[in-house]
C-alpha cells in the first residue's frame, strides 16, 4: 500500500519535471479569425524550430487582449482596431490584411449589393429577398455575437450606428456562421473572406468582388487588419516568430490560406 | 495494516472535502463577481428585456423567457415519453426487452450534447426550415433536442420511484380483479407520484442548464420570441456565447446572469429533493434507492399499505 503511494508520488513528480522541460514556449490567443492563419503559419514555422512549442487558442480578439494583460499568452489575436483603452496598455503589429465578405446560400440569384443595402438588410428595413431581385422569401440574418472582432468591423463599416435587428439569429464563430449560411437558401451572413468556401457564395459590394486584388487597392469596401497585440518588448522566439510571419515564407503561406501581406507601412489607419 | 488503513481513510476524507470546497468556491465566485453588479444597476434594469453589452445596457428578462420556453417545450415531449418508457421498463416488459431497452437508455444519456446539437443542425434545422417555415434556428429546435436529452434523467429516476413501489401493492390490486393497466394507472403510478414529480423537476433542471445543444439549434436572437418559429436565447447560452469576448461590466453581467441560473438550479434540486422525501415517506423509507435494497427484507414481514 504504501509502495505504491511512493511510486504515484514520484510519477506525479516526473510528469511535472517533465511538463516544465520545453523552455520556449509561446501562446497565441484571440481572435477565431485569425486563429486557423495562424495555425498554419505555426505548423510551418514549427518544421525548422523542434524545440519550441508554440500554442495557438481561439476565445475571441477581446479575450486575446486580456490574455497577454493576465499573462497566460504572449500574443494576442486581434481581428479589429485596438480601442484607445487597449492601446494604452498594449502595443500591435499587423500580421495580414482581411476582408470581411457578405455571403449568402449558393443558390441565392442575388449577386451584387451595395452598402446601403447591406445595412438595410441587417437593420430589417429590407425583411424579403424579393425587394433586391431575389426569391419571394423572407430573410434570415446571421451575425455574430457582441464583441466578436468580425462584427464590431462589420458593424464599423456597415451599420454605422444604427444597431443590427434584434431577430438576427446569433452564431458564436465564423465556422458556424458559414454553416448557417450553407445550409439555408434565405440567409445572409458575413465572415472573413480566407474562410469562404464554396458552401457559400461571396457577394459583390457595390459591384467589386471580394478578391485578393480589389482589397490590396482598396475598391473591396470591407477590409480590416489582423494584429498580433503584444505587451511590452516580444520576447526573442515572438520576435522571430513575426519576423518570420513578415518574411518570405509567411507572406507566401498567408496568401495561399486567402489573406494578404501587411502593407509595407502599418496598415492602422485602414478600419 | 492498521496505520495503513487510517492513512487511506484520512486521505480519502481529503478528496471527498476537497470536492465540497469546489462547489464552495464557485459558489463564492460566482455570487462575488455577480451579485454586486445586479444591485448596481438595479432589478429594473436587469430584468428587462434590454441586452446590448457593448452599449452598456444589461437585461436578461428576454432570456430569462426563453429558457422558461424552450423548457416547457422540451417538457411537452420529454414528461410524458420518459414516463411512458419508465412505466415500459419498470412494469411492462420481460427481462430480456428490459435488457436491450435499458443500454439504450443508458447509451442516450452518455451522447455528448455537442452531438445532439449537431444533428439538431444537420436533420433538425434544415426540416423545420423547409416544412414549418422561419429560419429553422427556433424554440421549436430547441424544444425538440432538450425534450430528447432530458429522456435519460426522467426515465432513469421514474423507473426508479416505480421500482419503489411495494410488490404488495401490485399483488392486492390483481387479487380484487383489477387488470395489469389498471394497476399501473390507478394504484403504481399514484404511489410513486413523489418521485416521478422529483424526476419531472430533475429533468427541468436539466433542461435549463443545457448550454451547448442550445446555443446551436436556438438562434441566440435577444427577443421575445413571437411564435415556436422565432429564434431565441437561453440564460446558458448567453453566457457560452459572451463569455470570451467580455471584459468589465459585461463580465460582471454574464457572471449575474451565472447567478440567476445557480439560483434556478439550487431551488429546482431543493424540490426535487423534497419531493424525492416524500415519495420516501408515503412507503415509510427514506430514499427509492435504499427502498430496493431493502425490499426482500420487507416483503418477508409483510409491508403494511398506507
Amino acid at each position: 500500500m504504501r509502495g505504491s503511494l511512493v511510486a504515484l508520488a514520484v510519477l506525479l513528480t516526473l510528469a511535472a519535471a517533465c511538463a516544465r522541460k520545453p523552455s520556449a514556449a509561446l501562446t497565441l490567443s484571440g481572435s477565431t479569425s485569425i486563429q486557423p492563419l495562424a495555425e498554419k503559419w505555426v505548423e510551418a514555422y514549427r518544421v525548422g524550430h523542434d524545440a519550441l512549442t508554440i500554442a495557438v487558442q481561439g476565445g475571441g480578439s477581446t479575450a486575446g487582449v486580456q490574455a497577454i494583460l493576465s499573462g497566460t499568452a504572449q500574443i494576442g489575436m486581434v481581428s479589429r482596431a485596438l480601442s484607445p483603452e487597449e492601446r494604452r496598455q498594449v502595443h500591435e503589429i499587423v500580421v495580414a490584411r482581411d476582408a470581411i465578405a457578405i455571403v449568402v446560400h449558393p443558390t441565392n440569384p442575388v449577386g451584387d449589393l451595395s452598402l446601403d443595402d447591406v445595412r438595410d438588410l441587417y437593420t430589417g428595413a429590407i425583411g424579403n429577398w424579393r425587394a433586391l431581385g431575389g426569391p419571394a422569401r423572407p430573410v434570415s440574418l446571421i451575425t455574430r455575437e457582441e464583441g466578436s472582432g468580425t462584427r464590431t468591423a462589420f458593424e464599423g463599416s456597415v451599420m454605422r450606428g444604427q444597431t443590427i435587428a434584434p431577430g438576427a439569429l446569433v452564431q458564436d464563430s465564423t465556422g458556424a456562421v458559414r454553416q448557417m449560411v450553407g445550409s439555408d437558401p434565405a440567409a445572409i451572413g458575413y465572415i472573413s473572406l480566407g474562410l469562404v468556401d464554396r458552401s457559400v457564395k461571396a457577394l459583390r459590394l457595390n459591384g467589386v468582388p471580394p478578391t485578393e486584388q480589389s482589397v490590396d487597392d482598396a475598391s473591396y469596401a470591407l477590409t480590416r487588419p489582423f494584429l498580433f497585440a503584444l505587451r511590452g518588448e516580444p520576447s526573442r522566439a515572438a520576435a522571430q516568430f513575426i519576423q518570420w510571419i513578415h518574411g518570405p515564407e509567411g507572406t507566401a503561406l498567408t496568401r495561399a490560406e486567402g489573406f494578404l501581406p501587411p502593407l509595407s507601412e502599418p496598415a492602422h489607419a485602414r478600419q | 495494516m492498521r496505520g495503513s488503513d487510517r492513512y487511506v481513510e484520512r486521505t480519502l476524507q481529503l478528496v471527498a472535502f476537497s470536492s465540497l470546497a469546489a462547489l464552495v468556491a464557485i459558489t463564492s465566485f460566482i455570487f462575488k463577481e455577480g451579485a454586486p453588479f445586479v444591485f448596481r444597476v438595479g432589478l429594473d434594469n436587469f430584468f428587462s428585456g434590454d441586452w446590448h453589452p457593448t452599449a452598456h445596457r444589461y437585461g436578461i428578462g428576454y432570456m430569462i423567457v426563453g429558457s422558461a420556453v424552450v423548457t416547457g417545450g422540451a417538457l411537452l415531449l420529454g414528461v410524458p415519453l420518459g414516463i411512458a418508457c419508465a412505466v415500459v421498463l419498470g412494469e411492462m416488459c420481460n427481462a430480456s426487452l428490459r435488457g436491450l431497452l435499458k443500454p439504450l437508455v443508458e447509451i442516450l444519456a452518455a451522447i455528448p450534447s455537442v452531438v445532439f446539437g449537431f444533428i439538431g443542425i444537420a436533420l433538425l434545422l434544415p426540416w423545420i426550415r423547409e416544412h414549418l417555415g422561419g429560419p429553422g434556428a427556433s424554440a421549436l429546435a430547441g424544444a425538440l433536442v432538450l425534450g430528447v436529452m432530458i429522456l435519460p434523467t426522467i426515465i432513469a429516476i421514474s423507473l426508479d420511484a416505480l421500482r419503489a413501489v411495494p410488490r404488495s401493492y401490485r399483488d392486492a390490486s390483481l387479487a380484487i380483479g383489477a387488470t395489469e393497466w389498471q394497476t399501473i394507472w390507478r394504484v403504481v403510478l399514484p404511489a410513486a407520484r413523489s418521485g416521478i414529480v422529483a424526476a419531472v423537476i430533475l429533468g427541468v433542471g436539466r433542461a435549463v442548464g443545457e448550454t451547448m445543444a442550445v446555443v446551436m439549434v436556438t438562434g441566440n436572437a435577444v427577443q421575445l420570441p413571437h411564435s415556436a418559429l422565432a429564434p431565441l436565447r437561453t440564460l446558458t447560452a448567453n453566457l457560452a456565447l459572451e463569455m470570451a469576448y467580455s471584459t468589465g461590466e459585461h463580465r460582471s453581467a454574464l457572471f449575474a446572469t451565472g447567478v440567476v441560473l445557480f439560483v434556478v438550479i439550487v431551488v429546482l434540486n431543493a424540490l426535487a429533493g423534497l419531493a424525492r422525501r416524500g415519495a420516501g415517506a408515503s412507503h415509510r423509507k427514506k430514499a427509492p434507492r435504499v427502498a430496493a435494497l431493502t425490499a426482500t427484507h420487507r416483503e418477508t414481514e409483510g409491508a403494511t399499505p398506507r
